[in-house]
């Protein structure tokens, strides 16, 4: 928990440099955030490498386990759509649209705001973003609560990139396979997805 | 997006190639990454004015999407977790 916590100070205290403008823009436009991934991958590719008693158990991964990708996509979008029951002023299919981010803010605001414009596109982002910090943060707690493949779907999209380091640790090393192929096919359907729920509305 | 996935396989094989040393630190190197990468996602939202600005509103509705869409994944996630868990025997 105290991981989590000094996780979010981080992305409060870089909220709050933005607000300030005490740190440059420039900063977010440009590459760091890539090459700072770069790094990160780097360096979990190396822990993976690093015990070659974890590759060996992908051998053994459970073909079955393929199966989490659909289960993701469709769980997120019934919670999305029993949550459209609450939510007074949004159409069925906007919630499904923003559902369908998947946790990838980026792209999935980009297109939404082309499709529905920046208000929606504003909650699409905020939304993803939520959906990323609840599994760096709830990860553990997921892992008890549901299962170790829960922070798997609960990270959509992320599993191959961002959270991939959250879910090797709370879920083990051995679910790196399963979280990448999860990442892939997730990734893969947001653009489709989306673009399908927003020519419904 | 494949950079960064051929980038892990490049760390996958150079962590192999060093698998009889032992390499302190590197569980530290990430998690100050992960605070980095956090640390600018926070600049991107704090520099849009735009989104500050009727983030309490939008937040919410927000928030309450994410929580639900993840709270039915991870429902999800249980029931192939149960079944598998039932049929073979945690085979992983």
């Amino acid at each position: 928990m105290k991981g989590s916590l000094i996780i979010v100070s981080f992305f409060l205290l870089g909220t709050l440099c933005g607000i300030s403008d005490l740190i440059p823009e420039s900063l977010t436009s440009g590459q760091l955030s890539f090459y700072a991934l770069c790094a990160l991958m780097f360096s979990v590719g190396i822990s993976i490498g690093h015990s070659p008693d974890t590759l060996k158990s992908f051998r053994a991964l459970n073909p079955r386990l393929g199966l989490l990708p659909v289960l993701t996509i469709v769980g997120t979008l019934a919670g999305v759509a029993a949550a459209w029951l609450v939510l007074p002023g949004r159409s069925l299919t906007d919630c499904l649209a923003i559902g369908s981010g998947f946790g990838y803010y980026s792209l999935s605001s980009i297109f939404i705001t082309t499709y529905k414009g920046a208000e929606l596109g504003t909650v699409a982002l905020l939304s993803n973003i939520f959906r990323e910090l609840i599994t760096l943060i709830g990860a553990p707690l997921l892992v008890r609560w549901f299962g170790s493949l829960a922070p798997i779907s609960a990270g959509g999209a992320t599993t191959m990139d961002t959270t991939l380091p959250i879910i090797t640790r709370y879920s083990g090393h051995e679910f790196v396979i399963v979280s990448l192929f999860h990442g892939f096919v997730v990734d893969f359907s947001v653009p489709f997805l989306v673009t399908f729920f927003c020519s419904l509305g | 997006m494949f950079i960064v996935i051929g980038i892990m396989f490049a760390g996958i094989g150079t962590g192999f190639l060093l698998r009889n040393r032992k390499l302190p630190g590197l569980s530290q190197l990430t998690m100050v990454l992960i605070w980095l990468l956090l640390f600018l996602l926070g600049l991107e939202v704090g520099h849009n004015e735009a989104l500050i600005r009727n983030l309490h509103a939008l937040g919410l509705e927000a928030f309450v999407l994410a929580i639900a869409g993840v709270l039915g994944s991870v429902i999800a996630a249980r029931l192939l977790w149960v079944y598998l868990y039932r049929r073979k025997g945690a085979k992983r």
